[in-house]
């Protein structure tokens, strides 16, 4: 136990002093909400059923930490210090793989989740966004999102052979995620043609499940959004877990 | 003495190519056993199998009465292990990496003892990407000594550090060894196995050829030594091919060199020119080396 608190701590730490990390995961959503904010500010707007469009950029911004964290900062971190031998030197300690793992895990679950609450605090502060739902279902439906992002991310880490084609990995699967899938703009400016994409997208599932649970909806109307990523935790992160490589 | 690393038979094949090849020794407690050999000959597989790092194909081991593979956890909590090959996070710092690492384990050192004996205490607070090589190589034997392990396993220690650093690198595994902790390590440098090690095993294409104490290594082969001194003015016929022991004598100019081998062939051919007054000047010895010993057995030169 000591282990794993220790190790959480210092992975925290660590991604602080990662200055290319830190700004994914923190400023860079909240660069864009400040920028889109400005453009279009929060007027209700009869194309988000009343909502005004930072109040719909909440969720969909978290849902792109999610996939930065999820997609680019994973895969990288894991490969790389699997290429630079960290792993293999924790490797040779009595820490168990599970304790590792689950260090990484809630490290970036918490950075997640700060990132979360840096732009939610910006969003109040600046544009009074609401937010209509209970937090704990809101917070469920993050960890549940984090997960599925994170299976994914790990299964990149582990498939790729070194951290280069990791960052490419993630990065390929990222991008495509961050336009159509929600996250980077709202689905609705979206074309129905190109909607037909987003439903092959992992992420438009947490993005719509994120979106519901901001505006208070019913768990029962997002079965499919969280079976899929129930799906995807089991499927993906147990391949992840099991081709999971220390050198 | 008690035998605490047993290994017979250990096999380890990487596709076709067998890294290691039916390799049996022991290591006794409070010694230091090294491992040398040239690049490839199996060194790293033999110890990382014996840390429980890898997994033999065949072959058994056993380690202060573990298994390693099966019982690499236990193992873990009473070995230290330097890595050929490892890393940090660059931006770790070294006194956190000491804390981070001594969380893992049952029983520790303080971390601020560790950096005062291995003379890293003005480095706390450095990033590890910001050591030098010497620094970096002292923090992962902080690593290794983090949880007080009776049993210290050191692979390729020196290599790529400068001559100033490797001696203090030595320093280190003798303080060790006066510690009570048994040793083992590996290298390529024969130098470095002749001057730390009780035992040497050495391996060539994923075998032991020779195994004993360095010194015997070197008697056994009965290679020859040499005895070297100039004689100034002309060199007149020298009573010394008579010798016992005296293989050969070669002159050239005042120069002379005598081949020969034997405990008290250079005694002899000192006292044979105090005795006929010959004088002579800039006398040195040559001792056969391992570097010797694995040439007589191999039929090759070590190569870096």
């Amino acid at each position: 136990m000591r282990g794993f608190t220790n190790l959480t701590a210092t992975a925290l730490k660590l991604y602080l002093r990662e200055p290319l990390a830190a700004f994914f995961t923190m400023a860079f959503p909240v660069l864009l909400l400040v920028l889109f904010g400005s453009i279009y500010g929060n007027e209700p707007s009869p194309m988000f059923g009343g909502h005004g469009t930072m109040d719909v950029s909440m969720p969909n911004y978290t849902g792109l930490i999610l996939g930065t964290v999820g997609l680019l900062s994973i895969p990288i971190t894991t490969a790389g210090y699997r290429e630079q031998g960290i792993l293999r030197r924790f490797r040779a300690t009595p820490m168990r793989p599970l304790t590792y793992m689950a260090a990484d895990v809630i490290t970036n679950l918490l950075m997640t989740v700060a990132g979360m609450l840096l732009l939610l605090v910006v969003g109040w502060a600046l544009y009074h966004v609401q937010f209509e739902g209970h937090f704990i279902s809101y917070l469920a439906a993050v960890v549940l999102g984090c997960l599925a992002m994170f299976s994914l991310g790990y299964l990149i880490a582990s498939l790729a052979p070194g951290a280069r084609l990791a960052q490419v990995g993630g990065m390929v699967i990222f991008y495509p995620m961050m336009f159509l899938s929600g996250a980077g703009m709202p689905i609705e400016t979206l074309p129905e043609s190109i909607r037909k994409i987003s439903a092959f997208l992992p992420l438009t599932y947490a993005v719509n499940l994120l979106r519901g649970m901001w505006f208070g909806e019913a768990w029962s109307a997002h079965i499919k959004d969280v079976g899929v990523l129930l799906a995807m935790i089991v499927v993906v992160g147990g391949l992840a877990s099991r081709l999971f490589r220390w050198d | 003495m008690s035998i605490v690393v047993q290994v017979e038979g250990l096999h380890k094949a990487y596709g076709t190519t067998r890294a290691v090849d039916g390799v049996s020794f022991t290591v006794e407690q409070g010694e230091v056993f090294g491992m040398v050999g040239p690049n490839g000959a199996g060194k790293t597989t033999t110890i990382e199998c014996v840390e429980g790092l890898r997994r033999a194909d065949a072959g058994r081991v056993q380690v202060l009465g573990l298994d390693p593979w099966g019982d690499r956890q236990a193992l873990a909590e009473r070995i230290g292990i330097q890595l050929q090959q490892a890393n940090l996070p660059p931006r770790l710092r070294v006194g956190e990496a000491l804390n981070l690492f001594g969380a893992f384990y049952r029983t520790t050192t303080p971390a601020r003892d560790l950096v005062e004996r291995l003379g890293l205490s003005d480095k706390w607070s450095s990033p590890v990407a910001k050591l030098s090589g010497g620094q970096r190589q002292r923090l992962f034997i902080a690593l290794a000594l983090v949880n007080q392990p009776e049993m210290v396993f050191l692979d390729e220690l020196t290599t790529g550090l400068d001559p100033q650093a490797r001696r203090s690198m030595w320093d280190l595994v003798r303080e060790m060894r006066q510690q009570g902790r048994t040793i083992f390590l590996t290298t390529h440098f024969m130098e470095e196995a002749e001057r730390l090690c009780d035992r040497v095993a050495i391996l060539d294409h994923g075998r032991i050829v020779a195994l004993d104490r360095p010194e015997a290594l070197v008697r056994s082969l009965g290679i020859e030594s040499r005895v070297v001194f100039t004689v100034p003015g002309e060199v007149r016929d020298l009573p010394l091919a008579s010798i016992a022991g005296v293989q050969r004598v070669e002159t050239s100019g005042e120069r002379v060199i005598v081949h020969g081998s034997g405990d008290q062939f250079v005694s002899r051919v000192v006292s044979a020119l105090e005795t006929n007054r010959i004088a002579f000047r800039d006398l040195r010895t040559e001792q056969p080396t391992l570097e010797d010993v694995f040439l007589s057995l191999t039929g090759r030169e070590m190569r870096e």
